[in-house]
């Protein structure tokens, strides 16, 4: 419906042209900001003209992008890199993955202009390896900038030079995070490490290292060409622009959408994305991926940027939005983090490594209906342990899905200690099947169906379901022809 | 096994024999042999002058840098939590179903390996799976079964 409410900078050409055709990028202004920066501008004007964008990280941090531009340049050395940060891997998001596809060169202009403001002629973007579609549009795209002399030696006759090369990730989302990122490209396992020093003061192979998201890198030839007047003029106070964010879950219109910072989760969720589907209840919203939180109903009109997210309890991360309806269980939402966390955390660490596996398995508990009150004071304790005492983003933020859930849905959880009931009927574990009695009338259905006999009863007499052999498939309830069994 | 070294070696002669060229090396010789055998990493090591240790330690650091046979075609299906929403489960009990294995197992054939990953970046079209290295968005139990009876096929 309302779509007047997105404008599309990141995402302007996605769709639009051709992505493998360097020319449909240039007939829409492509390469002319590069133009302008090596031909008219001095690298601290175009540094300048960022930093008064107002420009910062999509990446999940929300650093200014040209403050870190500057740190970069001022860093003094015979070598420095522009790097790419590709390696998108939050649940919920693929935006990245989307630009990278249908518009590459934006992302290539901008490394360029990158390279000329920190005085880099090396560029590499990390991209993960599952991403095979937008690698070969990378390439591509690499291929016929340098064709045209839009990469390569002395660009546009100034004398600067610069080119690009790809790495790839192999499947571990903890090389998002800029030093395991860097280390990654050094070939050593994707641990990170305790920053200072900083990439932009000492990263790749020790040099100076400017590492930037895809969708900041996009934003990036049109805040040259426009001016940073006219893109700080869209947003909120400190978070200007406009934010790309993939929409997915129970929502009717799924997918990419970028709307101007400030636009509230109800314009986003009801007017854009056509609320929620099958005419269910909306319950909440996770932001952020692993290191979010949920947002609620009560949040349905607080302009989004990146410190209200924060002031709320979940964070901009790279702007996936899973949105969740009324039957799902958000002790199991905040549990489905934690395996994920689990899965990904590097293990360098003791509090992540093990901390995390042991919230894991206290939610897990909770799930089960075999929790006390006790279980979940710890929870609550450990979560602010690990916080405290984890090295990186990823286990600092990983209990974030648990304390966002306890804030909003504490009585979720209660339910599930005390009660033993899961509201949402989604924890298997707290679920019975039974017959009711005034329904069945004994035709053996249920019973011919279950794979593990927990069903006893004659034929043509009311059967009844041994729940200590019941394992909860499922097979009788869609079995029944006469609404004979329900769940508790 | 001589296969295995001269591949090696053109990558060490393409990529360099610095310690950043490891990740495209090793890269490299999944993308052929689908795996890192002991014999590959031992050489991978011999090749960069440096320990096997460290090229072990880094290879089974990442998912995708296998260190146990897999077979020719890799399924991935994404496990994380908008695939889950969508019935990623019935799309794994389908597969498992057609293949005759579990997860995380290979076919006796040596053709197929089914494995579950992290989000793949289609959460908007889930159930999402990798073959190798192409997506298969939008399953169902239906679609799932066409695109693995093709690849029985081939
Ligand atoms: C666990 C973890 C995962 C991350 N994953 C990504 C990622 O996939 N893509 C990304 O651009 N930044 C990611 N980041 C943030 C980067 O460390 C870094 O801040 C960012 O690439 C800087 O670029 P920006 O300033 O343009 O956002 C991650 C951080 C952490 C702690
Ligand atoms: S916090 Fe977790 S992911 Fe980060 S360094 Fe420590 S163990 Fe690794
Ligand atoms: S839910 Fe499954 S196991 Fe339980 S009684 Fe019904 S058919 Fe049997
Ligand atoms: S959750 Fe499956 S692709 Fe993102």
């Amino acid at each position: 419906m309302t779509k007047h409410k997105q404008i599309r900078i990141a995402l302007r050409n996605c769709g639009v042209i051709d992505p493998q055709a360097i020319g449909e990028y240039i007939a829409r202004d492509g390469y002319q900001a590069l133009a302008t920066c090596l031909t008219k501008m001095t690298p601290e004007e175009v540094i300048d003209q960022i930093k008064k964008s107002g420009l910062r990280g999509r990446g999940g941090g929300g650093f200014p992008t040209g403050l870190k531009f500057e740190i970069t340049r001022k860093s003094v050395s015979d070598q420095k890199y522009v790097v790419c940060n590709a390696d998108e891997g939050d649940p919920g998001a693929f935006m990245d993955r989307s630009i990278l596809e249908g518009d590459p060169h934006s992302v290539i202009e901008a490394m360029a202009i990158c390279g000329y403001c920190i005085g880099a002629d090396k560029g590499l973007v990390y991209i993960r390896a599952e991403y095979p579609l937008a690698i070969e549009r990378l390439k591509i795209a690499l291929e016929q900038a340098r064709e045209m002399g839009l990469l390569g030696k002395n660009i546009f006759n100034t004398g600067f030079s610069f080119d690009i090369e790809l790495r790839y990730g192999a499947g571990a989302f903890v090389c998002g995070e800029e030093t395991a990122l860097i280390h990654s490209m050094e070939g050593l396992r994707g641990e990170p490490t305790f920053k200072p020093p900083f990439p932009s003061v000492s990263g790749y192979l020790g040099k100076p290292t400017n590492v930037n998201n895809v969708e900041t890198f996009a934003n990036i030839p049109v805040i040259i060409n426009k001016g940073a007047g006219w893109f700080s003029a869209i947003g909120t106070e400190k978070s200007k622009g406009t934010k790309v964010f993939a929409l997915a879950g129970k929502i009717n219109n799924v997918g990419l959408i970028e709307v101007p910072m400030g636009t509230t989760l109800r314009e986003v969720i009801y007017e854009i994305g056509g609320g929620i589907r099958n005419g269910k209840k909306f319950k909440a919203v996770q932001t952020g991926g692993p290191s979010g939180g949920c947002l609620t109903e009560k949040h349905l009109d607080t302009p989004i940027d990146y410190d209200n997210l924060i002031a709320a309890g979940s964070m901009m991360g790279s702007g996936g939005m899973i949105v969740m309806d009324e039957d799902n269980c958000m002790v199991a939402v905040a549990k489905f983090y934690l395996d994920f966390t689990v899965d990904e955390s590097c293990g360098k660490c003791a509090p992540c490594r093990i901390g995390n596996k042991r919230l894991y398995e206290l939610l897990d508990k909770i799930t089960q209906g075999k929790a006390t009150m006790e279980d979940i004071s710890n929870l609550k304790n450990l979560c602010t342990v690990i916080r405290d005492a984890s090295l990186c983003g990823l286990g600092q933020t990983s209990s974030n899905p648990v304390l966002s859930t306890l804030d909003n849905f504490y009585d979720e959880y209660i339910g599930h200690v005390v009660d033993h009931k899961c509201a949402a009927g989604q924890c298997k574990a707290l679920m019975k099947y039974v017959v009711i009695d005034e329904n069945c009338v004994g035709c053996t259905a249920c019973a011919r169906n279950c794979p593990v006999n927990a069903i006893s009863g004659e034929k043509k007499q009311v059967h009844f379901i041994h729940q200590d052999i019941c394992i909860k498939c499922g097979a009788c309830y869609d079995r029944c022809k006469f609404n004979a069994i329900e769940i508790q | 096994m001589t296969e295995t070294i001269a591949l090696i070696k053109s990558l060490a002669d393409r990529y360099g024999r610095t310690r950043d060229a490891l990740m495209p090396i090793l890269q490299g010789v999944v993308e052929e042999e689908r795996y890192l055998s002991d014999v590959a990493m031992t050489e991978i090591a011999r090749e960069l002058d440096i320990a096997a240790a460290e090229v072990y330690g880094t290879a089974t650091f990442y998912s995708f840098l296998d260190t146990v046979p897999r077979g020719k075609y890799v399924i991935r299906v994404c496990k994380t939590i908008t695939c889950d929403m969508h019935g990623k489960k019935r799309v794994i009990e389908k597969i498992e179903d057609l293949l005759k294995i579990k997860l995380g197992e290979t076919t006796q054939d040596k053709k197929f390996t089914l494995l579950t990953t992290n989000c793949l970046g289609w959460c908007h079209k889930g159930p999402v799976m990798l073959i190798n290295n192409t997506p298969y968005p939008d399953l169902n139990e239906d679609k799932v079964t066409e695109i693995i009876m093709e690849y029985i096929r081939k």
